[in-house]
């Protein structure tokens, strides 16, 4: 009985929206109205137009740009926070941490194109050591500035949890028969911590992949995304059904790349 | 050892670096907020309000205040529920589909709120239900039950099985046992995940976006004035909402740090 209530509410809500996407998929749109159908014509139109194909590419290299990035940004971080610090510092890291979770994005997406911009705090910093200014709003570094500012606290916090659970044991270990301390990271700490590392990675990759404000308002839809496709289709065009297109080739490109990470990080583990 | 020291010193530098690029947008809509620059550089400007008393003196947000509030209040009296029986399902029962179960109740999160938000917006036109109040509140539920179910999952893991069964040998009925031991023991992390997903909902855009029409929330208003013209009000409105949003965070973490010592105390 205590289960129904979830189940009731993610059938109708959660699942039952998702499938009825990929019907949408075949629907047709006349008058700008959506008719039910079950036609290939939204598939083919969309998978025939070049710029969704270099749409496509440009959303996956930024989301794995996004990824990389955020990753080694974060790792130095983290292995200062698991490994150099007590407890009670830890705690209260990961406190402030948890802290721009509830902020909103989009307040700080429009404080960096303030920060950004041409005139703009960091260009005004620039100029007072005899350089810049830098074009930075509406590139690819923009993008990436707002993917990390939605990726990094989560990625450090989960880099933590995975670092501190190794047992230090082994790394000292480690010391001992002669090891360096760099040969210890890569050799020792990083295998130890594989799982997590790779999961916070995943999850740079998921939320990168699907945001539409910072390639929006930080890269200047220069060249856009496939969430700004989705928008521009569904919002402008009324064209639901070839939003659906995109969005479903979306979550597929999402699940391959999730779960082909996930076996990866549980391989060779016993 | 002094090779020792400065690889941790540098390794501290490195991480207040991260933090600043953390925080730098965060703290800098709040200086902006009161800075009487339109385009805000160094040095700043002078010290205004004039950009809370635009935002808040005029009529655009006062709706869309009210209807956040609505939103999230309900969202976050339905999520907690389905979070909360989820969460009982999962420490009490044992059944075929177990692992799906958990999968269904936690997914949610992992989907672009983009692509939820289109998927939403078609399934709830079908039955003219979107652009309503109760379209937002429906699709926040969603996003928003993994939340409270994670938050209360944790606090039933500290509970000692042993307790319900000895409420039940001594002719508790199921309900009961419910009202007077899981209920009571639960009630912080009940209280906890009522503000967090409070919060989550205060702040989400994408969906409430598509699905809103006339009905905007906060962030839509923001989200509606970032696309126009560069104005501080955001800066105004967002210092606001984040007040609001921390204030909820924090009593949601008060409460759960008041489950750590009783942990100790079980144990």
């Amino acid at each position: 009985m205590w289960r129904l209530p979830m189940l009731i509410w993610q059938g109708l809500f959660f699942i039952g929206p998702l499938a009825f996407m990929i019907a949408m998929s075949f629907f047709l749109v006349k008058n700008y109205r959506m008719e039910p159908a079950f036609q290939m014509q939204n598939w083919v139109k969309t998978f025939t137009r070049d710029y969704f194909w270099s749409a496509y590419v440009f959303t996956l290299w930024m989301a794995s740009l996004a990824t990389v990035v955020t990753t080694l940004a974060a790792f130095p971080a983290s292995f200062f926070l698991a490994f150099k610090v007590n407890e009670t510092v830890r705690r209260w890291a990961l406190f402030f941490l948890i802290i721009p979770f509830f902020t909103s994005y989009l307040v700080r997406i429009f404080a960096w194109q303030v920060i950004l911009a041409q005139q703009g705090v960091l260009n005004a910093l620039f100029g007072l050591a005899g350089l810049g200014p830098y074009t930075m709003l509406n590139t690819q570094f923009g993008t990436i500035v707002g993917y990390a500012t939605l990726c990094l606290p989560l990625a450090i916090i989960l880099q933590t949890f995975s670092l501190a659970n190794i047992d230090t044991r082994l790394v000292e270990a480690a010391h001992n028969l002669g090891c360096g301390r760099f040969r210890a990271i890569y050799a020792v700490i990083v295998p130890l911590a594989k799982t997590g590392l790779i999961v916070a990675a995943v999850f740079c990759f998921i939320l990168s992949f699907g945001d539409f404000v910072a390639p929006y308002y930080l890269g200047g839809s220069k060249p856009p995304t496939l969430s700004i496709m989705i928008i521009d289709t569904s919002k402008s065009g009324q064209q639901w059904p070839r939003a659906a297109v995109v969005a479903i080739t979306m979550i597929v490109t999402l699940l391959t790349v999730a779960f082909a990470a996930i076996g990866y990080a549980y391989r060779k583990r016993r | 050892m002094t090779d020792r020291t400065l690889t941790r010193a540098l390794l501290a530098l490195y991480t207040a670096f991260v933090f600043l690029f953390i925080f730098a947008p965060i703290i800098a809509s709040f200086v902006f907020s009161f800075n009487s620059d339109r385009f805000p550089t160094i040095p700043l400007g002078s010290f205004t309000t004039h950009w809370y008393e635009k935002a808040f003196g005029g009529d655009a947000i006062w709706p869309a205040a009210q209807t956040s509030l609505l939103v999230s209040v309900c969202t976050a009296v339905l999520a907690t529920f389905i979070g909360f029986s989820a969460a009982y399902t999962d420490y009490r029962y044992d059944f075929f589909g177990k692992k799906a179960f958990l999968v269904l109740a936690l997914l949610p999160p992992t989907i672009p709120l983009i692509i939820f938000a289109l998927a939403t917006l078609g399934w709830l036109s079908m039955f003219n239900a979107s652009g309503m109040v109760i379209s937002v509140i429906i699709a926040h539920t969603v996003l928003c039950s993994p939340f409270a179910m994670a938050v209360i999952r944790l606090r039933l893991n500290q509970m000692d099985p042993n307790l319900e069964s000895a409420a039940w040998n001594l002719g508790a009925s199921e309900w009961v046992t419910m009202k007077s031991v899981i209920i009571p023991f639960t009630k912080p992390s009940i209280i906890a995940a009522l503000c967090l997903t409070a919060a989550v909902s205060f702040d989400e855009f994408a969906v409430a976006w598509f699905v809103s029409g006339l009905n905007k929330t906060v962030p839509v208003v923001i989200l509606e004035i970032l696309t126009g013209n560069v104005d501080p009000q955001i800066n105004a409105i967002g210092s606001a909402v984040l007040v609001i949003s921390i204030t909820l965070v924090v009593i949601a973490q008060l409460f759960m740090m008041r489950l750590q010592p009783k942990k100790q105390e079980a144990a």
